[in-house]
């Protein structure tokens, strides 16, 4: 194994946030896999019925992971540049 | 709706493109690229993941299993929301090692293994060929539609239509696609007119919805009514196939060649991709909107025997909608065209990659510069791109066009995403192998073939009745779709699970049990750990191969004005004026990378391994390099030894300055005190003599003139004698008169005489008679003047009341030390280096009539006896250290 290469123990605010935004952003499909799943637990195998409600749903969820990733994306944008060159490992 | 208004429309639309490509083209060339290097075109040229089937076949999909048809989109919305995970990592890697296709990343990874592109390729023309055939049968049903619709019309002939179609694409394909030979992989001109033709697909498909949802449905609640009468969304979903389907689009957003392509090859930077990440899954969004509408109301308004694949095209048809059916049409050709170009180039750089170039180099080798490979690798691409595009008619023709064209859909995306766990697996995983990588794509492709694409022919075609009921060679286990006797599970799912599962695990079991060589394992570190800075490891060692050569090989792929930039810049770099420069690790580096943006890892790796005449880095040059990085780490502490050696030697000579100063003091001083010295006595002998010459005095007065005179004398003579023996024994003229003496009997004999110095003083001696009883092979003479001197001193410097003067000896290693120590107050630390110097003495209270010689003379003689005398610090008082030889052998001297 090699040896890791050094980091900085301590970061500075802006390269703090910029990494917990990229936490934020991972998370982000984890959670969109629950809610998209969540109608198929809910509703009993029997009666797998989908209605508007459904649909409705469904876009609303998919509106909303878009609008998180759009909320998401200048600030992970912008980080990058200003990372480039001495950019974190992916832990 | 005159059908040749149709054709004359369609060939307006395609001469735009062709325009707009041209343009574009151009304006790359002048490197003008501007806004068409933004997010807005990276994010459209993402849509051809929407294709005709989208276009039309999710409406279809919609009537047929009602909500289902969203699974499709979600996965690949799950991918781009979550683009931190992997696909930030997948664009860096393909833009550091400038990879050309997806088979290309897979075999730089796994050490630039061929076969493994090789294998890759073959999947992807597999499972690319329905999928092109698909596409050519939306275009020529939508054909079709407007031909029945328009009466008296010629009746289309289908199989015409989709030749012509494909040579018209096949032609496109290649003026754009092959003008030349990029060092990345880009075709910006296309990308450009897919990101317009995504704008018509998205326009005329919202404008059918808008249509549909306020033209005859009558506004959105009605619209969500006849959802809910429609029994639509009554058809069950199975929660398996929802996980799958997810699962399924997830894998195939990353791993189909032309997602690959327009994702990661054509992908500038990744502020593009920070965009796309929403705007990509948005643009689905828009596209899905009105699938469920126009499904419930085509459905409702059209007849029951209607396809619902051309809804979009035939319900504003039947409307009397003709424009609109018309903007439909464009998005529905739009989508099939862009699909099929961007798919054919991408299979066309594979082909041409790693299967055309590779033989032609195996079975020409030895035209090195002869030819201009150009030719040859833009031949193999136009090739390549009309035998896709044939494949997929032949495949047209072949299955009749009948088929619902979702499920075939879904079956090229399972095949494509047996890559999977090798691509995922070589980005996260540095234990992954290339045996691994192989054996689970030969396994996934297999399980694949036999569980999912045979048996989409239909019993009979591909596989016997007889294999379909009792298995192959009629092992009930081995049923295509019901493997290990999992029966009644949907058969996408089916082969999804069992093709994925022992893909993944054959790919894991391969790589545990199996060694990487030395550059997979270079590789392997690379990718994982792209993150981590650097430009990846060194490939080379120092070649054994001419810069010519060099030269002519990089002309043959790069062209001549570019390999002589290149290699003049390289040469620029290296200090060298012309254009060889030498072939240093580090530029035949560079020279690879370039090369395999035109040709692929794989076969710029070969090419160069070829000349360079290494086909591997072994463990030899990992040894050269690691003792390489030694030997510089070595060198640098010699520097550094030799930086304190100099600072040490800075410091002595300080101190040497130092000394040197203070003594040119002293001199100074004691010329003056000498001076006073020989002045004094003279002054008092002149006096005295001059009265004496009056002769007018008693007798008594003469007499003790006369003694005063000769006193004075001694002293001077004294003073004399101690200079001229000082300058004797530095000049090293002393002769020496060695005996034997006994110790004990020269201490007697110097504490006897030196009790003439200050009588009054009542020294109490410690001694120790019976360590002093040894005989010395010495000059006695001179260790007894030197013993007397240092004596004296303590009997005329000793401050202490109550004196004392403690005599030690200690014999060691046939050296006798004597130490003089007394009880007064020593000497202060700063004097200490200068009490042996000439003309030394300490400050003027001390003074005791000695003219500062005796401590340089007790030197010199010591120095001649073989021996030292030394200041002794921390002892109580002043302290001396005599050393000196048992046995004084002759010297020189």
């Amino acid at each position: 194994m090699m040896a890791r290469p050094k980091r900085p123990l301590f970061l500075a605010p802006a390269s703090y946030r910029r990494r917990r935004l990229a936490d934020a952003s991972r998370l982000l499909p984890v959670f969109g896999i629950i809610l998209l799943f969540l109608p198929l637990m809910w509703t009993e195998a029997s009666e797998l019925r989908l209605t508007s409600g459904h649909v409705i749903y469904f876009f609303g969820v998919w509106l909303f992971l878009v609008g998180v990733a759009a909320a998401f994306a200048p600030g992970l944008k912008a980080g990058d540049r200003a990372a480039d060159g001495s950019d974190e490992d992916e832990d | 709706m005159p059908f040749n208004l149709l054709v004359t429309a369609c060939l307006v639309y395609v001469l735009i493109l062709f325009t707009v490509a041209f343009v574009v083209e151009r304006r790359a060339r002048a490197g003008r690229l501007g806004w068409l290097r933004s997010p807005v075109v990276y994010t459209l040229s993402l849509s051809i993941y929407c294709t005709a089937w989208t276009f039309y076949g999710a409406v279809g999909y919609a009537a047929r299993s009602g909500l289902e048809f969203l699974t499709i989109y979600f996965g690949p919305t799950l991918v781009f929301v979550g683009w931190w995970w992997l696909l930030r990592k997948l664009v860096r890697i393909g833009r550091q090692y400038r990879v050309t296709s997806i088979a290309d990343l897979i075999s730089s990874r796994f050490g630039k293994s061929n076969t493994l592109g090789v294998i890759v390729t073959v999947i992807a023309v597999v499972a690319a060929t329905p999928y092109i055939a698909l596409q050519l049968q939306s275009v020529v049903l939508s054909f079709g539609v407007f031909a029945s619709a328009t009466e008296g019309s010629v009746a289309v002939d289908a199989g015409r239509t989709a030749f012509w179609v494909a040579v018209g694409l096949a032609f496109f394909t290649i003026l754009f696609g092959t003008r030349n030979l990029d060092v990345k992989e880009q075709h910006h001109g296309i990308v450009t007119a897919i990101a317009v033709e995504a704008v018509v697909k998205l326009v005329a498909l919202v404008a059918v919805g808008s249509f549909v949802v306020w033209g005859i449905a009558g506004g959105l609640s009605a619209i969500i009514d006849k959802i809910d009468a429609s029994g639509l969304t009554a058809g069950a979903v199975q929660p398996g196939r929802w996980a799958g389907l997810i699962f399924l689009s997830a894998a195939a957003v990353i791993t189909l060649p032309r997602m690959f392509q327009v994702l990661v090859v054509e992908s500038d930077n990744e502020d593009q991709l920070a965009s796309a990440s929403w705007a990509f899954p948005f643009y689905l969004l828009a596209m899905s909107l009105f699938i469920m509408p126009i499904a419930v109301v085509g459905l409702d308004r059209m007849p029951s025997g209607a396809n619902p694949d051309m809804f979009v095209l035939t319900l504003p048809l039947a409307e009397g909608q003709g424009a609109l059916a018309m903007l439909a049409f464009l998005g529905g050709f739009s989508s099939a065209t862009s699909m099929v170009i961007v798919e054919s180039i991408a299979l066309a750089t594979m082909i041409s990659n790693h299967v055309v170039i590779p033989l032609w180099l195996r079975l020409r080798p030895a035209e090195a510069g002869g030819e201009d490979l150009r030719a040859v690798v833009l031949n193999a691409r136009r090739l390549a791109i009309v035998a896709v595009l044939a494949l997929g008619y032949g495949y047209y023709r072949l299955s009749g066009g009948s088929a619902a064209l979702a499920s075939i859909g879904l079956i090229a995306f399972l095949g494509m995403a047996q890559v999977l766990p090798a691509m995922l697996g070589g980005l996260f995983w540095r234990g992954a192998t290339r045996t691994g990588a192989i054996l689970g794509l030969v396994t996934g492709f297999t399980v694949w073939a036999y569980a999912s694409f045979l048996p989409s022919f239909g019993p009979g075609a591909a596989l016997s009745e007889a294999v379909f009921q009792g298995g192959l060679f009629g092992i009930g286990w081995l049923r295509p779709q019901a493997l290990f006797g999992t029966e009644g599970m949907d058969p996408l799912v089916h082969a999804l699970f069992w093709s994925m599962t022992l893909n993944a695990l054959a790919f894991c079991l391969g790589s545990l049990l199996t060694f990487p060589g030395p550059v997979e394992r270079l590789q392997g570190a690379a990718f994982v750990n792209v993150f981590q800075g650097g430009s990846g490891p060194q490939r080379w060692a120092r070649g054994q191969v001419e810069p010519e050569q060099l030269l002519a090989m990089a002309q043959r792929i790069l062209g001549e004005e570019v390999s002589l930039a290149l290699f003049e810049a390289a040469a620029r770099d290296q200090g060298k004026a012309g254009f060889l420069p030498d072939p240093t690790p580090a530029f035949l580096d560079a020279l690879e990378a370039r090369l395999s943006g035109t040709v692929g890892a794989a076969t710029a790796h070969a090419m160069l391994s070829q000349l360079v005449g290494r086909a591997m880095v072994t463990v030899e040059d990992l040894m050269a390099v690691a003792s390489e990085a030694a030997q510089i780490m070595e060198y640098s502490a010699r520097l550094e030894t030799r930086e304190s050696e100099l600072t040490r030697t800075a410091g002595a000579l300080r101190e040497a300055n130092e000394k040197l100063q203070q003594l040119s003091v002293q001199k100074d001083a004691f010329l003056s005190q000498i001076s006073h010295e020989l002045r004094t006595p003279m002054t008092s002998i002149r006096a005295f003599s001059e009265i004496l010459t009056e002769g007018v005095l008693p007798a008594e007065q003469v007499t003790r003139y006369g003694r005063i005179i000769h006193d004075e004398a001694k002293r001077l003579t004294r003073l004399l004698d101690d200079l001229l023996d000082l300058s004797v024994l530095e000049n090293g003229m002393v002769q020496l008169n060695l005996g034997l003496a006994n110790l004990h009997q020269m201490l007697e004999t110097a504490l006897t005489a030196a009790r003439q110095t200050r009588p009054e003083r009542n020294f109490l001696v410690t001694r120790d008679p019976a360590s002093e009883a040894i005989f010395l092979r010495t000059d006695a003479d001179r260790l007894t003047q030197v013993f007397i001197n240092l004596i004296s001193n303590a009997r005329k410097y000793c401050t202490a009341d109550q004196p004392e003067l403690r005599i030690s000896l200690r014999q060691r290693g046939g050296k006798l030390t004597v130490d003089f120590v007394d009880n007064g107050k020593g000497i202060p630390k700063e004097s200490q280096s200068l009490i042996f110097e000439k003309f030394a003495r300490l400050s003027d209270a001390n003074r005791a009539g000695g003219a500062g010689l005796g401590l340089a003379i007790c030197r010199e003689i010591m120095t001649s006896l073989g021996g030292s005398v030394a200041y002794l610090p921390g002892q109580g008082g002043a302290a001396f250290r005599v050393t000196v030889p048992l046995r004084l052998e002759k010297l020189a001297a």
